[in-house]
């Protein structure tokens, strides 16, 4: 995934004079792409992230748009009130990127695992909010925020991710994608967790159950039509999220709760008790309900409930 | 004003953004009435010696930018914006009224205003990624940023301070305005910052200290930056907090108090006295 954004915004910038790439010292072997290509358009701030988002929006209201990037928490919440008021107060276009989201740095220990960036994002005025699933949604998300004139946010997975969608795939911005129909439930899925509801849904349908899967990259702004019509085609909603609360499972179930629906829903997401040992991605997700074990028995809890109340 | 204002004119204009200050603070029952009348003379010069600015085309991109860190003092910075031309001074009788624009503290939606501020340590950073951007387009226009003293205990600014020399930001001018009080006491009481002009040096900063009430001087020090230094210049502006209205100098408690009708009076034909 971050092979694929610094790809895809070295070939933006070869265009778009106002692209300007900051890291927070981190991002070797990745950067250099970029770095070699443009060096008038980038800038190493140090390991300074308040520093870094302060100079991100300087430029910014000097008419350039600006990539900071570091990992996981590290651009995100040091830097929380740079964001807050020196990015999204002004409006200003300047995304934040943070390669390793959820458990990607899973082994690394609880400072490394961005878990609560979604919630603490989506909190903030102006910004857009997005997870891509695969290397072909963050293509597809860089495009549109080096479009975009306003804050975004974009949470990387780290690098190997499959790829999950056709090369051509088109998005706009707070589009869901349907990869899969289904009647029986949808199971929606943020970020990196695509793979897995795909392998779930597979084994589903072996079971008689047809899953309707949806990828929603973004969670601001928040593709509401695609859950309404979801709770109405198919009856049951789980979502599934690498992260904890006041993420997908959050936006969802409040869309839901705002409509009136009553249709079952389950959000599969992390609790908030930081992790102390080590574990590799695959192992922290699986501990919390996120493989396809987990997500395949909450689909079958899921339809023994619809059914209940049908 | 299109010609360059005498000193004497720039001291009567300093008094009058105190004037209209203190009608604006008393009106609205607001505060930090001595952290505005600290930095009366530096804005006073900036605006109308310093920066190269138009109120006719507040966007034009080769205007140099300020930005008030201090954004507590947002009264006396929409004083000097509305005597400049940027919206008309009867504007000012909104400051802090409901649905007004001219917030508490500084809101770039008033016209002139180039950076929203409030929370401190946010501005140099922000100071920084401006005159970065000037430098790496090739563009002449300058930027310049004015801190208070207490606000140098935020880390964002040492990140800042350490960035601007090594990156060769030449066309950033940091005036620190040094009245010597913070919140709770004087600033040797609370954090000490001494010897502050040795550790901006020793950053690599190009620092001058003067009086910041002194006009020739601070005229000067402001139109410091020239082709042949490649580090950015600090000013380190001893102020006084309060400055022009003796009950209120060197005051903490005018960092909070709002005047009561005496004391409105009072100051007032201080500050008319010294026209």
């Amino acid at each position: 995934m971050r092979t694929a954004f610094i790809e895809h915004l070295c070939s933006l910038a070869a265009d778009d004079e106002r692209i300007f790439l900051v890291c927070g010292d981190l991002g070797f072997s990745v950067l250099e792409a970029f770095a070699e290509r443009f060096p008038a358009r980038y800038l190493n701030a140090g390991v300074a992230e308040q520093n870094m988002t302060g100079i991100a929006a300087g430029l910014a209201l000097a008419g350039k748009t600006v990539f900071t990037y570091s990992i996981a928490n590290f651009p995100v919440m040091r830097c929380l009130e740079q964001i807050r008021n020196d990015v999204c107060y002004h409006n200003l276009s300047v995304k934040v990127v943070a390669v390793g989201g959820g458990f990607a740095y899973g082994s690394q220990g609880y400072t490394h695992h961005g878990v609560e960036d979604l919630a603490v994002m989506s909190a903030l005025p102006n910004i857009m909010v997005a997870a891509p699933a695969d290397p072909v949604e963050t293509r597809a998300i860089t495009e549109i925020y080096a479009d975009h004139s306003g804050p975004g946010y974009l949470r990387l997975g780290k690098a190997g991710e499959p790829v999950l969608h056709s090369p051509g795939l088109r998005l706009r911005a707070g589009q869901a994608i349907r990869v899969v129909d289904g009647k029986d439930l949808t199971i929606i899925s943020i970020g990196g967790m695509l793979g897995t509801v795909i392998k779930a849904a597979e084994v589903l349908l072996t079971n008689g159950i047809e899953a309707r899967i949806l990828s929603m990259p973004f969670l601001v702004p928040l593709d509401q039509r695609a859950i309404l019509e979801a709770a109405n085609d198919t009856g049951a909603i789980l979502t599934v999220e690498e992260h904890g609360r006041g993420g997908l499972g959050t936006a969802v179930g409040e869309r839901l709760a705002i409509a009136s629906s009553a249709v079952p829903f389950f959000p599969i997401r992390l609790d908030l008790s930081p992790i102390k040992v080590a574990g590799s991605q695959e192992t922290l997700r699986a501990a919390q309900g996120l493989s396809v074990e987990g997500v395949v028995d909450a689909a079958q809890r899921l339809i023994s409930r619809s059914k209940a109340t049908v | 004003m299109s010609e360059k204002a005498s000193d004497l004119a720039i001291s009567i204009i300093a008094n009058k953004l105190r004037v209209n200050t203190l009608r604006m603070i008393h009106r609205a029952r607001a505060s930090h009435i001595g952290s505005c009348f600290s930095a009366a003379e530096i804005l006073a010069c900036l605006y109308w010696d310093t920066l190269l600015i138009n109120p006719m085309l507040p966007n034009d991109p080769s205007r140099d930018r300020f930005v008030l860190s201090k954004g507590h003092a947002a009264a006396i910075l929409y004083s000097a914006l509305s005597e400049r031309g940027f919206f008309p001074v009867e504007d000012l009788e909104s400051y802090c009224q409901d649905g007004t624009t001219l917030t508490g503290h500084v809101n770039n939606s008033v016209p002139g205003v180039e950076v929203s501020t409030g929370s401190l340590g946010h501005g140099l950073p922000v100071g920084c990624g401006l005159a970065l951007a000037a430098k790496r387009d090739g563009s002449a226009w300058r930027t310049f940023v004015l801190v208070s003293d207490g606000e140098l205990d935020e880390g964002s600014n040492w990140e800042a301070i350490l960035f601007a020399p090594f990156h060769k930001l030449s066309n950033l001018v940091l005036i620190i305005d040094y009245n010597k009080i913070q919140s709770f006491g004087s600033v040797s009481e609370v954090l000490e910052l001494n010897p502050l002009a040795d550790k901006l040096r020793a950053f690599h900063w190009n620092v001058t200290e003067l009086d910041g009430h002194d006009i020739p001087a601070l005229r000067v020090a402001l139109n410091v930056i020239s082709a042949e230094s490649d580090i950015p210049t600090a000013i380190l502006a001893h102020t006084v907090k309060g400055k022009g209205v003796s009950f209120m100098e060197e005051s903490l408690l005018w960092h909070y108090k709002s005047p009561s009708n005496e004391q409105f009076l009072a100051a007032l034909k201080e500050l008319e006295g010294r026209q």
